[in-house]
């Protein structure tokens, strides 16, 4: 029987939800060249002025900078703890994996809120002021579970006997660790980071409640979405972030996938 | 014993880190929850007063239960949206469904605020929806449309999940051996029975973890109700962050919290008896 040519009606479903999903993105941009203060249509004609405002906010280029800075540390420590963890359960079966496991993975299931105000509780008993750094501790525990999915799923692709080997040949233990393991599992050290950084660099919810005076990227937007007249910039500047996040998404996502694909078969 | 000193130093750094930093704040908020007040002598005197007056007060229950509600209406929506859809890229879409399931993924890689935000631009009276719908005709002047309500958090929460819930259904999807379909199929069944009894079966962990994922940042969600949400569309989450953020009261807002924990663990619980959670991280 020959082949219609007509798309299925799954197909035509995938390009509905891919519309609908792209759409508020696609308008978003869109409106950040469009040259008037409030976000109506029809159209006002082509600027580039948000794009020029930006640079010269310093309120706001001091909240990208605070995010960067915190997402760097953030991300760095959640990748170094969560790789540790990840070998410790995918190379060891001993008793306390499970616990760990548990709660490792835990914060997934907890939401957000529970994990912001019980950190509040937390500096607040302990003195500690209130800065994008404390938020910045609460991002390294929501980031873990990502970085350990990711370090542990590159890590059952090659068998332990490599390090084994090294040690067979006299490395110490942490020796192999370093010249053997972590070199392979590389891209998904990369990967990982890359990941828990774009988690942190776009977390609010946590951050609303620890940063204090400080201000992140994400609550700077979200204090400034109440101003109409600031709107296109701030959508100017969410367009930019899109197109860095994406880059860095699309890079630790075809990192990801080497890493799982170069040991398999 | 050489395994297990190794076993131990490298679990030892993220282990105290998540004591200190996540368990010991939630066992504080335990004990803040017994508390007479944050300061002043207040502060050391202990309490059960904060959980009688939550039980005593009836909206607080009433809201956790319809905050449970729309979670579990939106988490079920996204799982139906997004079955179809995963399924389509598994079984019809051949060498490019890895390709094509990425793309779903990218709208989740901008802005979590602002694609809620967007949902203003396109919801509100000045909107896009209102535009197209006065240029046709169709009304006569703009009005908001669903905006500042419980049901644009839905369709905005939606939205944002249905993403992440095709996730796992699709590598459940692409886990079934498709020996199993062949079989059904040789032996006379036709494909929706198949279907059901294969297919749906076999992708339920996927269906399951995807309504977890939807459902449980859903329910302690407080960020939407404030962009598009309202007075009307206000959930359980904004309670809690109220306590906290203005309210002051935090020992209530502890108790408050609790409570979402113990009802988040009950859910969790029910789902571990259904399927191993092995299923859950797996993708």
């Amino acid at each position: 029987m020959p082949k219609l040519k007509l798309p299925s009606a799954g197909a035509i479903y995938f390009i509905f939800v891919c519309a609908i999903l792209f759409a508020p993105i696609v308008l978003l941009v869109v409106f950040s060249f469009n040259n008037a203060t409030s976000l109506v249509f029809p159209l006002k004609g082509f600027t580039l002025k948000w794009y020029q405002s930006l640079g010269q906010n310093s309120e706001l280029l001091e909240a990208v900078r605070t995010s960067v800075l915190i997402g760097l540390g953030s991300s760095l420590l959640a990748t170094v703890l969560g790789s540790m963890g990840a070998i410790a359960i995918v190379r060891y079966n001993l008793p306390g994996r499970g616990v760990f496991l548990a709660v490792a993975a835990m914060p997934l299931v907890i939401p957000y809120v529970i994990l912001g105000v019980s950190l509040l509780i937390l500096l607040n008993e302990a003195g500690i002021p209130l800065s994008a750094f404390a938020a910045g501790l609460g991002h390294v525990i929501i980031s873990i579970p990502y970085a350990m999915l990711i370090v542990a799923s590159r890590l059952v692709g090659f068998p332990n006997n490599l390090e084994e080997a090294a040690m067979d040949l006299g490395a110490t233990y942490w020796q192999a660790l370093t010249r053997i393991t972590i070199p392979i599992i590389s891209p998904a050290l990369l990967a990982s980071f890359l990941l828990c950084f774009t988690i942190s660099f776009d977390e609010y919810a946590i951050a609303s409640f620890l940063v204090g005076t400080d201000t992140t990227l994400p609550v700077y937007l979200f204090s400034q979405l109440r101003f109409p007249t600031r709107l296109p910039m701030v959508i100017a500047l969410a367009a930019i972030v899109m197109t860095l996040t994406m880059t860095v998404m699309f890079f630790a996502e075809w990192l990801r996938r080497l890493g799982q694909t170069s040991t398999r078969k | 014993m050489e395994n297990r000193s190794r076993f131990l130093q490298l679990i030892g750094p993220p282990g105290v880190y998540l004591f200190l930093l996540f368990l010991l704040p939630l066992g504080m908020m335990t004990l803040y929850s017994f508390r007479s007040g944050i300061s002043g002598p207040a502060h050391d005197i202990f309490t059960l007063n904060n959980y009688v007056k939550f039980l005593e007060n009836s909206s607080f229950q009433r809201l956790l239960w319809r905050s449970a509600g729309i979670s579990f209406t939106i988490a079920i929506i996204s799982v139906v949206l997004a079955y179809p859809l995963a399924y389509y890229l598994v079984f019809k879409a051949g060498q490019s469904k890895t390709a094509l399931m990425t793309l779903i993924i990218v709208p989740t890689w901008t802005s979590y605020l602002l694609r809620i935000f967007s949902w203003k631009l396109i919801l509100g009276s000045t909107g896009l929806l209102n535009s197209i719908l006065l240029s046709v005709g169709v009304i006569a002047q703009a009005s908001p449309i669903l905006i500042y309500s419980r049901s644009a958090v839905i369709v905005t929460l939606i939205y944002v999940w249905v993403p992440f819930v095709a996730l796992p259904i699709f590598a459940s999807l692409e886990r079934i051996d498709r020996n199993l379909l062949e079989a059904a199929a040789d032996l006379g069944c036709p494909p929706w029975q198949a279907f059901m009894r294969v297919t749906l079966p076999l992708s339920l962990p996927g269906m399951l973890a995807g309504f977890f994922f939807a459902f449980i940042p859903t329910l302690g969600e407080f960020v939407t109700p404030l962009l598009v949400g309202g007075a009307q569309g206000s959930m359980y989450g904004n309670l809690i962050q109220d306590q906290f953020m203005r309210a002051l009261n935090w020992p209530m807002g502890s108790v408050m919290s609790l409570a979402m924990l113990v009802e988040v663990l009950i859910f969790m619980f029910i789902l571990t008896r259904l399927g191993p959670l092995t299923d859950l991280l797996g993708y």
